[in-house]
């Protein structure tokens, strides 16, 4: 079937591009950088995320859900994933340079 | 675009692939991604399939070389900020690898997956994206045409048109009445008729204060209407007036001649007149065929494919993307989705389940800042509120909160046009 074909061709031209593919951001991680910015140059007051203690993002959005953390929107947010999600988020925000 | 493949070219170097390995590649050819339309759903996506994979040849095409953006262009109607502020090239795109198509697209073969362009040019894709944001229906309200537009603007894409209208209200003696049509849903930006409304009452009050201002809705309901009223009502209780629909607010068709908005009830003659007209996904995604009767374009909620042609994904306000509004944010964290999606495609991969955010900020004041937020996931075939999370800024709260949110709108405005454009 041409449509398998060409799709396996792409593939292999992928594959050999020999471009390390980007690590796979969990689910829910690209939306943060539309409020925190990926570069330290933008003046904003909400904090960077890159690079931040993994149990420092979590244990702060873990507070933001429980409503123990006053948020401005991030309190309604958090509330949108569970704890592993929030974990696995974090995680991946610390290796971010 | 030096090489213009056939498909069946392309297929035959494919199956020739097991002989000859990457013939593609050996012509600086690897997999293509084209992307149509320039603006927060569109540059987004183009910037984040080249991360995703940077051997994806990626085309972004957009008409205009420089960008417009929406958001917080009810500043610059209200005087509180130049046009320039909103405005932002695609220089860091083409560094990063992007090739820039400065022209219209006017056709898509889906079968032979190109799309051509003003120019005559041929771009072949594996996968397109259509983002191109929405048409004004200049069908959809008896009396509003392009040249209705010149006299009552819509100013619903920034740029010349948000200029008229500030003009205008430079313009308009004290004791004015400046008229806004809300349209019925969906429509770009929700919350953007009253958070205009509130900003032009703010000019007003402060600096033509015998004028007033009316909003006639074809809603009775709409974004963050608790916040909006009860700051109306503390900010603005001289100035500004809304007209729901129950009440007799929808407007059936304007008299560009006399600046006159009639309704079932009511002729209101406008000093000013802002008239936001009914949209559908821009005409490039009916060309495609990606629009379905309702004018917009149905996609799957995880990799935003078209429900009705294979290989081209549509996002940003084209899209019907059911809970999430149509937004910069939600244009923005599509596309990242998206792009995700497309570069595990082209690799022979399956995208997994996406979460999408949004956050939409509205200035009710200068130093007045509410917010809608959600979390969404696709059930059912389509993007669904996560229950319990989202939800608006509190009803009561003190002005210090309402401040700190307009602070972040600011910040806000700055790290997504950082992320796209800069």
């Amino acid at each position: 079937m041409p449509m398998m074909r060409l799709t396996a061709a792409v593939a292999i031209v992928l594959a050999s591009a020999g471009v390390a593919l980007a690590a796979e951001a969990p689910a829910g991680a690209a939306a943060c950088s539309g409020c925190h910015a990926s570069s330290t140059r933008v003046e904003t007051p909400v904090p960077p995320l890159n690079g931040r203690p993994a149990a420092d993002i979590a244990s702060q959005m873990i507070a933001f859900k429980a409503g123990q953390r006053p948020g401005t929107i991030m309190d309604r947010i958090a509330k949108g994933f569970s704890d592993d999600e929030i974990r696995a988020i974090a995680a991946w925000y610390e290796s971010q340079k | 675009m030096a090489i213009h493949k056939s498909r069946r070219d392309f297929l035959k170097a494919a199956s020739a692939a097991a002989l000859f390995p990457m013939p593609a590649l050996a012509q600086g050819a690897g997999p293509k991604v084209v992307v149509i339309g320039g603006g927060f759903a569109g540059a987004s996506a183009a910037r984040f399939v080249k991360k995703a994979n940077s051997a994806i040849g990626v085309t972004l095409v957009e008409a205009s070389p420089t960008f417009t953006a929406c958001p917080f262009s009810n500043g610059v109607i209200a005087g509180l900020r130049p046009l320039s502020a909103q405005q932002f090239n695609y220089q860091k795109l083409g560094d990063a690898g992007i090739t820039l198509a400065f022209q219209t697209s006017t056709g898509v073969d889906a079968q032979a997956k190109s799309v051509t362009l003003s120019g005559g040019t041929r771009l072949p894709y594996d996968r397109l994206v259509i983002a191109p944001g929405i048409d004004l229906r200049w069908d959809g309200l008896p009396g509003y045409d392009q040249r209705a537009a010149e006299i009552m603007p819509h100013a619903w894409k920034a740029g010349e048109q948000t200029l008229l209208l500030r003009s205008q209200l430079e313009s308009m003696e004290d004791g004015g009445t400046v008229v806004i049509s809300a349209p019925a849903n969906p429509f770009r930006c929700p919350p953007g008729p009253y958070e205009r409304a509130s900003l032009i009452a703010y000019y007003l009050k402060t600096r033509k204060p015998k004028s007033k201002l009316i909003i006639l809705d074809a809603k009775d309901a709409f974004s963050k209407q608790r916040l909006f009223q009860n700051a109306w009502a503390a900010l603005y209780p001289n100035h500004l007036e809304w007209v729901s629909l129950s009440k007799g607010g929808k407007v059936n068709a304007v008299d560009a001649a006399t600046k006159t908005l009639k309704t079932d009830f009511n002729d209101y003659k406008a000093d000013v007149a802002n008239v936001i007209p009914p949209q559908r996904a821009a005409a490039i995604a009916q060309t495609a065929g990606v629009a379905d009767r309702s004018g917009w374009c149905p996609v799957d909620p995880v990799s935003f494919e078209s429900k009705l042609v294979p290989n081209i994904h549509v996002i940003g306000d084209a899209a019907i993307m059911g809970a999430m509004p149509k937004s910069a944010f939600s244009a923005n964290a599509q596309a990242k989705v998206c792009a995700d999606a497309i570069a595990k495609l082209l690799g022979g991969g399956t995208p997994g389940e996406p979460r999408l955010i949004n956050t939409c900020y509205s200035l009710v004041a200068p130093d007045y800042g509410i917010t809608v937020a959600g979390v969404y996931k696709p059930t059912d075939g389509v993007l669904a509120d996560i229950q319990g999370a989202g939800g608006v800024s509190p009803i009561e709260a003190p002005q210090a909160t309402r401040a700190l949110e307009a602070q972040l709108a600011d910040g806000w405005f700055k790290t997504i046009t950082a992320e796209v454009f800069g």
